[in-house]
């Protein structure tokens, strides 16, 4: 039973920095552009499939994960002009309504393109090794580390760098920082770019540890969502948290009940944060 | 004046309930229940603008509302020997009233995109729940149950055909939307609209916001539960694809479609859905959804009032 313990620990980790990439660029574009965006998780399910096709052309691991993340960033880049942009100003309800709209195309664009199999990307680090009773794949392993990598990357980019910096300063007042000169109109559309390509990212790290299916988007999205609101809205290192305290809730309790009903624990986790402390549980109490 | 367009609502109102009956007539089969299904989906869409187009507040979790009466009338139907239609209407409604209370109270404390977040992850506790309590819901099977024949009690009993089930649909539903009407233009649906419109100076003037919210949510549940209802008459069977988040995004689609806060809008949205889907699944089969989700994000940033959002004031009149 403890041996079992430890394994979902680290089964709850592995799937939590996962998650976590997802959310944080989730989060990334609601802080900065007050938009909620519904269709993130198939925007993580079409880079999955990029990514799967590409590894099965080239045989190559990494070149799929950055064809997918380059793709997936131009494709959000386009997305954000053409949809997101004339609703700069409307209430954010406007913006989950409108890319809901999205997710559907492209749930069905990807039905359509891909087929309604499964694909599956080979694991790119092979051999295993010995965890209590089980075999445990070096790949996950691997897979948690790059995923703390690039939000690790992301968050050094937002402290030190130019446009990191211009996208901080557009956060805390878009007014302002147009009276400096940043062009916030770009700031915003790059920044829906780099949250695409994070869910790109995602979703060809994910490949290997699942199937990538057309439907997995919305499911992507709820838990997105979950971690969002449990770390707080638009906080890069409380979704991160979040993603993880998630994470292994799901774990420890697909020990007890079935996975599918195990997702109730984090549905519940969800409510009473929302009910006890609705800014979130890992940022500090608001004054 | 008032009276004048008083008057001169009731006569298309009765117009309008008159075509819909007679209509079916001229029909064949297969569109007089498409017609029947119209109405029924257009009253789940009528039941959630008292949400979405009144008070402000989307809902992502109506279909827990649909579902929960639809799973409550098919318990009562598979229950009863004899499967009742007024039996099956209480518990179905009983079950989505239970149902709409539980949720009302957690997620209005909560405000816009939070609420419609709360909603959305409330269907999906539901839905999950059906799915994976076999023994009860039948999961992913579903359960297959019989019609219940008309009856007025102790006086008479005849099986529905499609018309006269249509008429009876179509009954159902004329008069959930005279209520619902009454309820919107009643001063407390003025009160809903003026949290819509400004939610701390309604707070300020007095009114105790949340429980407003609370009996709008209520009140959305319980009609929306009717609709569930209604299709476990018609289709007699339940699944858990009907709790699934599908439902309720289609909900927000007939609302925006058709013209939030105008109850008549959803119902035309729902209308104009279904026959764009009808129409398009025919050439694109299931990718009906990619031309129809490019019109309605298209709609959202063009035409954020929907088809009917022009006629929003003489609607409400």
């Amino acid at each position: 039973m403890f041996e079992q313990i430890l394994v979902q620990t680290v089964n709850g980790l592995v799937n939590g920095m996962v998650l976590a990439l997802v959310a944080s660029g989730l989060t990334l574009i609601f802080g900065i552009m007050d938009v909620v965006n519904f269709a993130h998780g198939d925007l993580v399910m079409l880079g999955g499939f990029t990514g799967a096709v590409t590894v099965a052309h080239t045989g190559n691991f990494w070149l799929g994960l950055l064809v997918a993340s380059l793709a997936l960033a131009v494709f959000g880049a386009l997305l954000q002009i053409t949809t997101l942009r004339p609703l700069i100003g409307r209430d954010p309800l406007t913006t989950i309504i409108a890319t809901f709209g999205i997710s559907l195309v492209l749930q069905k664009y990807a039905l359509w393109q891909f087929g309604p199999t499964a694909q599956n990307i080979p694991q790119p680090i092979p051999g295993r090794f010995e965890l209590f009773y089980l075999q445990y794949p070096w790949y996950r392993l691997g897979a948690a580390v790059m995923a703390g990598a690039i939000i690790g990357a992301l968050y050094l980019f937002l402290k030190y760098g130019k446009y990191g910096i211009w996208i901080r300063a557009t956060t805390q007042d878009r007014v302002m920082a147009s009276a400096m000169g940043i062009p916030v109109p770009l700031v915003h559309t790059g920044v829906f770019a780099i949250g695409s390509a994070m869910a790109a990212a995602s979703g060809v790290l994910f490949a290997p540890l699942a199937a990538v299916t057309q439907t997995m988007g919305f499911d992507f999205t709820l838990r997105a969502f979950i971690v969002v609101v449990v770390g707080g809205m638009g906080n890069l290192g409380g979704s991160i948290l979040a993603a993880l305290f998630i994470s292994l809730l799901e774990a420890y309790a697909s020990l007890v009940v079935s996975p599918s009903q195990a997702v109730i624990v984090s549905f519940v986790a969800l409510i009473l944060t929302l009910l006890f402390r609705p800014t979130g549980l890992f940022v500090p109490t608001p004054k | 004046m008032a009276s004048a367009t008083n008057r001169r609502f009731w006569i298309v109102f009765l117009a309008v309930v008159a075509a819909l009956a007679l209509v079916p007539l001229g029909l064949p089969e297969f569109w007089r229940k498409f017609l029947t299904e119209i109405l029924i989906w257009g009253l789940l869409a009528m039941s959630s603008d008292i949400l979405i187009g009144y008070t402000g507040m989307v809902s992502f979790g109506h279909s827990a509302f649909f579902g929960l009466g639809l799973y409550g009338a098919a318990a009562a139907l598979l229950v009863l020997r004899a499967p009742n239609l007024w039996a099956a209407m209480f518990v179905g409604l009983a079950t989505a009233a239970v149902i709409a209370i539980f949720v009302a109270y957690f997620s209005t404390r909560l405000r816009d995109i939070y609420f419609a977040i709360t909603t959305l992850v409330f269907s999906q506790i539901f839905y999950v729940v059906i799915f994976t309590w076999t023994d009860l819901t039948g999961g992913e099977n579903g359960l297959y149950f019989s019609q219940p024949p008309f009856t007025i009690p102790g006086l008479w009993s005849v099986r529905f055909s499609t018309v006269s089930l249509h008429w009876f649909i179509l009954a159902v539903v004329a008069i959930s939307y005279l209520l619902l009407r009454r309820i919107t233009q009643s001063p407390f649906g003025m009160v809903l609209q003026s949290i819509r419109e400004n939610e701390p100076r309604t707070r300020a003037i007095g009114y105790h916001v949340e429980r407003y919210k609370i009996v709008a949510v209520m009140l959305s549940g319980l009609f929306a539960g009717l609709a569930g209802v209604l299709y476990a008459i018609q289709h007699r069977f339940a699944a858990p694809d009907f709790v699934f988040f599908t439902v309720s995004g289609e909900v927000v689609i007939f609302n925006v479609m058709g013209g939030m806060g105008t109850l008549v809008g959803p119902l035309v949205g729902a209308a104009f859905f279904l026959l764009l889907r009808e129409g398009l699944s025919r050439f694109w089969t299931e990718y009906y959804l990619i031309p129809l989700g490019i019109a309605f994000t298209a709609m959202v940033i063009f035409m954020p009032q929907g088809l009917l959002g022009f006629w929003k004031r003489r609607l409400n009149q």
